[in-house]
């Protein structure tokens, strides 16, 4: 091999930079700590809905006419200072919003982070992060699968055996009853308690809440959250195939 | 100590290059890492072989040159160490070592271990400094700064820029290095004037070199030499939100 000198490359193309908007949430939006601080929001906002969603589940207990009343009562909340269903479908948009910013926010952020990376090292690294970090991307595209499942389970009743309007009851146990339901449910809710796990530190973390004496308190309060989570949304499916709910 | 190095050989940035395994029967345990690249390049010389090239300055853990990634991991197996403070010592004898560039897109491999990290050097000239008249030093109980705040100012302005937590991270994310350069000034009292422009410029410029995001993983602090902790990057987007919202 004949002896070279190493040059300087000619500096590669920049990527072009975006002027600056004199808008500055356009600037927040298009920054990568903007995108992630908009996942961190909207993450907390779901999970604040999942953890009021998972207590109300488990008034299923309280037997069939407890827990129709209560479902009813969910399409109704705010009247009569709220006029019909209202709350609901504010509820709905909001949600709806939140899933949709970080997914985009999600997919947008992991598009540029593999192209930042494309090349592999011959070893594996060191193994800092844990299993929850390395399933965030797999486990946030089966929440979103398992979203339009779920919504066309027991919200429009489409792929419900049961499927009567109003009998929230007997529509979930008609779907818990089939062994493969259940199952899909329990592969979507350990993907959600590990999404929760690194999710919530990581949230603490984006929106820079994290202090090193807190660090502990924060991962804990993560794990209980994910188990709690988990635990407490499949108790009912476990329980309608157990047949100590029919 | 015998040892197999298998070297990223890359003959420049238009090259697509590829590992090559050289023995090196001769290697002493006291040797640094760079030591045993000199030792091999004086043979690779001598049999008229191109030498590998690779970043150097002050070998002793001061510059940040020197980055390589060891057997997958920036600057070699051991912890809050750089490359050329790390001793043959760490390996045993008969061992097959990986010697591979920093890889991120946003640098830019010259060739064989060298890359371009002239992105850093953006970001720092974005903000990464106080605008202060030259001088004669100022009297230094002019400016009172409580102990623990000189402290992390203290920590964080150790980084060296020497990119491994670039390397490291799967994302190629700069967040590190830029992190700790916001916690540097923005925690001292000099550099508050420009508390609120420097972060916004400082991530701008982190974006446009294409670095990658974080993902809060944390593979940076571990490869980090100086140990710059998974805080500062708390602390940046702190200030990020701060000056977002338009507080100076
Ligand atoms: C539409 C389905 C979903 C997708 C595609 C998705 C995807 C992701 C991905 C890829 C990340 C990591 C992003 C990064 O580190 O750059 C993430 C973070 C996160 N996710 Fe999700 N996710 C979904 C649903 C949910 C749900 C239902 C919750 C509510 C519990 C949630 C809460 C969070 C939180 C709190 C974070 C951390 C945000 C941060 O690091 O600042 N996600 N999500
Ligand atoms: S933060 Fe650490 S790893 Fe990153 S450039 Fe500075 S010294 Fe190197
Ligand atoms: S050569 Fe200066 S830090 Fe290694």
């Amino acid at each position: 091999m004949a002896v070279t000198t190493p040059t300087r490359p000619a500096p590669a193309p920049r990527p072009a930079r975006p002027a600056r908007s004199s808008f500055a949430p356009l600037n927040f939006w298009r920054s990568t700590i903007g995108k992630k601080t908009v996942m961190a929001v909207t993450g907390l906002l779901m999970l604040a809905f999942l953890i009021a969603h998972m207590l109300g589940n488990l008034k299923i207990f309280y037997g069939r006419d407890d827990f129709d009343h209560y479902a009813d009562w969910l399409r109704t909340i705010g009247e009569p200072v709220l006029h019909g269903a209202w709350y609901l479908w504010i509820q709905r948009f909001v949600l709806t919003l939140a899933v949709v910013l970080h997914a985009v926010s999600a997919y947008q952020l992991s598009r540029r982070d593999l192209k930042a990376r494309p090349a592999k090292y011959a070893h594996k690294q060191r193994a800092k992060a844990g299993y929850a970090v390395h399933v965030m991307r797999y486990g946030g595209i089966t929440l979103a699968l398992f979203i339009i499942y779920h919504i066309l389970d027991f919200t429009t009743l489409t792929l419900n055996r049961h499927g009567v309007e109003g009998a929230a009851y007997d529509n979930v146990v008609s779907s818990f009853s089939v062994w493969w339901v259940t199952a899909i449910y329990i592969v979507a809710m350990i993907f959600l308690g590990l999404h929760i796990q690194h999710g919530f530190w990581s949230a603490a973390q984006t929106l820079g809440l994290n202090r090193p004496n807190r660090d502990r308190a924060v991962h804990g309060i993560a794990t209980g959250l994910a188990v709690l989570l988990t635990v407490g949304f499949l108790i009912v499916p476990v329980a309608v195939l157990a047949g100590l709910v029919d | 100590m015998k040892l197999t190095l298998r070297i990223w050989r890359q003959a420049g940035p238009a090259d697509s290059g590829r590992m090559v395994a050289y023995e090196v029967p001769d290697a002493n345990p006291d040797m640094s890492f760079l030591e045993l690249l000199d030792v091999l390049n004086e043979r690779l010389t001598l049999e008229g072989d191109d030498p590998v090239t690779f970043d150097h300055d002050c070998r002793e853990g001061i510059c940040g040159s020197c980055g390589v990634v060891i057997n997958g991991q920036a600057h070699g197996p051991r912890e809050r160490t750089t490359t050329c403070q790390l001793h043959m010592r760490e390996f045993a004898d008969g061992d097959v070592i990986d010697v591979e560039p920093w890889r991120s897109v946003a640098f830019g491999v010259v060739k064989d271990l060298m890359v371009d990290r002239s992105g850093l050097d953006r970001i720092i000239r974005a903000g990464g400094y106080i605008s202060a008249n030259t001088g004669s030093a100022p009297e230094a109980h002019a400016t009172p700064v409580p102990k623990p705040i000189a402290d992390t100012a203290f920590d964080n302005a150790t980084c060296i820029g020497c990119g491994a937590c670039v390397a490291a991270c799967p994302n190629g994310s700069a967040m590190l290095f830029t992190s700790a350069k916001v916690t540097h000034l923005n925690s001292l009292p000099q550099g508050a004037p420009e508390r609120a422009d420097r972060v916004l410029n400082l991530v701008e410029a982190m974006d446009a070199e294409g670095f990658g995001g974080c993902t809060n993983t944390g593979e940076c602090t571990v490869a980090c030499p100086k140990g710059i902790p998974l805080d500062s990057i708390a602390t940046l987007n702190r200030e990020y939100l701060r000056a977002s919202l338009g507080r100076k």
